[in-house]
């Protein structure tokens, strides 16, 4: 048993050597698992250790991300959108730049908040060591942890009044960089390319409808919804806008979309006294 | 027993392609001396490649006011010459070739709501740059396998966005696409080493190949990988001419 698991094992990898380019997607082991087993998160002054970990996620998490979480779990036919796998290390909700790797702190806040929407739930009944030690085993997934540091979070500088200006003038910044294509003009996620989205796995996905009291699945506060149009939304056609939004603009664009949104805000009874109509997308750019 | 003999075979296939790339190379001065050219030919009618349909968007409507948009995924030129086919070097390449990284910075453009090129070759570790000429945002999402190296990034480029500056760690084939404008795909084809890819004639030079025998590699999107061997002798260029039969 063991000398065919040792050919098969040099096969594959003498195969690996020859074909280049190799397009296969590598299937990790539980040999791999275990050898990553001394994992460790660092949340504040919290140390997660992954082994730690293993009875929560036995408990609670394995269902839908799976033994090896791949995301392969028992629930997998039933739950949409898809549970994430961990071996890829690509995460929607991170405060780190597209293509890197998210912050210990940036998962253990996805534990807690859950993401709307979706079956993965607030899992507000851990404590934060047990939520450290999570994040840790998720960490020991994905390979990329061994070879990788996570990017450098970006910087958020600190929220400025609202003005009907700044409103005005997120408006704009919605116009120009045409985030109406996706999420339409009054954010109802009906834009012309909205029907035909699909995230990195191919499966259809939907733009966030900011009409519909739903909470966007990074989080619901002010610094939460710039983080997100500012990192990106990995493994989703959602791009990374932080090198054509400037910090200031950021912020404006924060508060144009709190006007879309159904929930009541200040931003939202401005907006109703300016008169303020939705971006025109057959205007010429620069002037919708 | 039967298991025993697989075991040594495999084991010497191993030691077999793990020795002959520690023999040490022909030591080479100047890189810049040898070639390898050829074509690369489409044999039979080439495939109906369909219409695109961009009504999605009023600005790549208009751009394409004067022609028809099709996809791309079988180019060919006069005489059956195939474009867009990736030409590297698979075997024989040791030392310097391999190891150093082309410093020209190729460019890949948004243009017309298509990729110019269609298909990108580089290097691994070689910087690309990807410009936008439209008047339409575009975001460029390259879905590279991250278990090879290469990490998957998605960036928005809104009419006057700057170039983006990247490069890629590992040998992959990768698809780029754009979710806004669904029928815009490419490729990043990233190798290790000298690389060419054919021109609407479907010819093809691979520059700085040191006198020596090589496998020659032909990539072609829907069509696959062929291979040949070709022996570059000092002041003769080698020869390697494709042909891929139509599907």
């Amino acid at each position: 048993m063991r000398t065919r698991l040792q050919t098969w094992s040099l096969l594959v990898g003498a195969t690996a050597v020859l074909a280049l380019p190799m397009p296969s997607w590598a299937q990790l082991t539980q040999s791999d698992l275990a050898s990553r087993m001394g994992m460790e998160s660092h949340i504040g002054k919290i140390t997660g250790h992954a082994k730690d970990a293993k009875a929560d996620y036995r408990r609670y998490c394995v269902g839908c991300h799976g033994e090896l979480g791949d995301g392969n779990g028992e629930n997998f036919p039933w739950v949409d959108p898809k549970p994430r796998d961990f071996q890829l290390g690509i995460f929607k909700c991170r405060s780190t730049p597209t293509g890197t790797l998210p912050t210990d702190k940036d998962l253990f806040d996805t534990i807690a908040r859950g993401l709307d929407r979706s079956n993965m739930p607030q899992w507000s009944t851990f404590t934060k060591q047990e939520r450290a030690d999570l994040v840790a085993w998720i960490k020991h997934f994905s390979p990329r942890w061994a070879n990788e540091k996570p990017g450098t979070p970006i910087q958020i500088p600190p929220e400025p009044d609202v003005t009907a200006e700044r409103i005005k003038a997120g408006r704009d910044v919605y116009a120009r960089v045409q985030c109406w294509k996706c999420h339409g003009v009054l954010g109802q996620a009906n834009g012309p390319s909205a029907a035909t989205l699909t995230d990195d796995l191919g499966r259809p996905i939907a733009a966030f409808n900011f009409t519909e009291g739903a909470k966007p699945k990074c989080g619901d506060t002010d610094r939460d919804i710039y983080r997100i149009f500012m990192t990106g939304l990995d493994g989703t056609p959602m791009p990374s806008f932080a090198d054509n939004i400037k910090p200031d603009e950021a912020w404006d664009l924060v508060f144009y979309l709190r006007t879309l949104m159904s929930q009541n805000s200040k931003e939202k009874t401005m907006a109703k006294q300016l008169g303020l109509k939705p971006v025109d997308p057959n205007a010429p750019a620069g002037q919708q | 027993m039967r298991k025993h003999y697989k075991f040594a075979a495999v084991a010497s296939a191993i030691l077999l392609i793990c020795g002959s790339a520690l023999i040490p190379g022909k030591k080479v001065s100047a890189a810049g001396q040898g070639k390898i050219t050829g074509t690369v030919k489409l044999d039979g009618a080439a495939p109906h490649m369909k219409g695109i349909d961009m009504s999605k968007d009023p600005y790549c409507v208009k751009a394409h006011a004067n022609d028809t948009p099709h996809l791309e995924q079988v180019v060919v030129g006069p005489n059956g010459g195939l474009q867009n086919v990736v030409l590297y070097i698979s075997e024989g390449l040791t030392g310097s070739e391999l190891t150093e990284v082309a410093k020209e910075v190729p460019v890949f453009d948004q243009k017309n709501c298509m990729y110019t090129p269609h298909v990108l070759a580089m290097d691994v570790g070689q910087t690309f740059k990807v410009t936008s000429s439209d008047q339409t945002t575009h975001n460029i999402h390259p879905l590279p396998n991250p278990m090879t190296g290469n990490i998957p990034w998605n960036q928005s480029q809104p009419p006057g966005a700057a170039p983006i500056e990247k490069s890629w760690k590992a040998v992959e084939v990768i698809p780029v696409k754009c979710n806004i404008h669904p029928w815009m795909n490419g490729w990043y084809v990233v190798v290790k080493g000298p690389y060419a890819t054919t021109d609407a004639s479907g010819n093809y030079t691979i520059n700085n190949v040191p006198p020596g025998n090589y496998t020659v590699t032909a990539w072609q999107e829907l069509y696959g990988t062929q291979t040949q061997k070709v022996t570059v002798a000092a002041g003769k260029p080698g020869t390697a001419d494709f042909t891929f039969k139509a599907k």
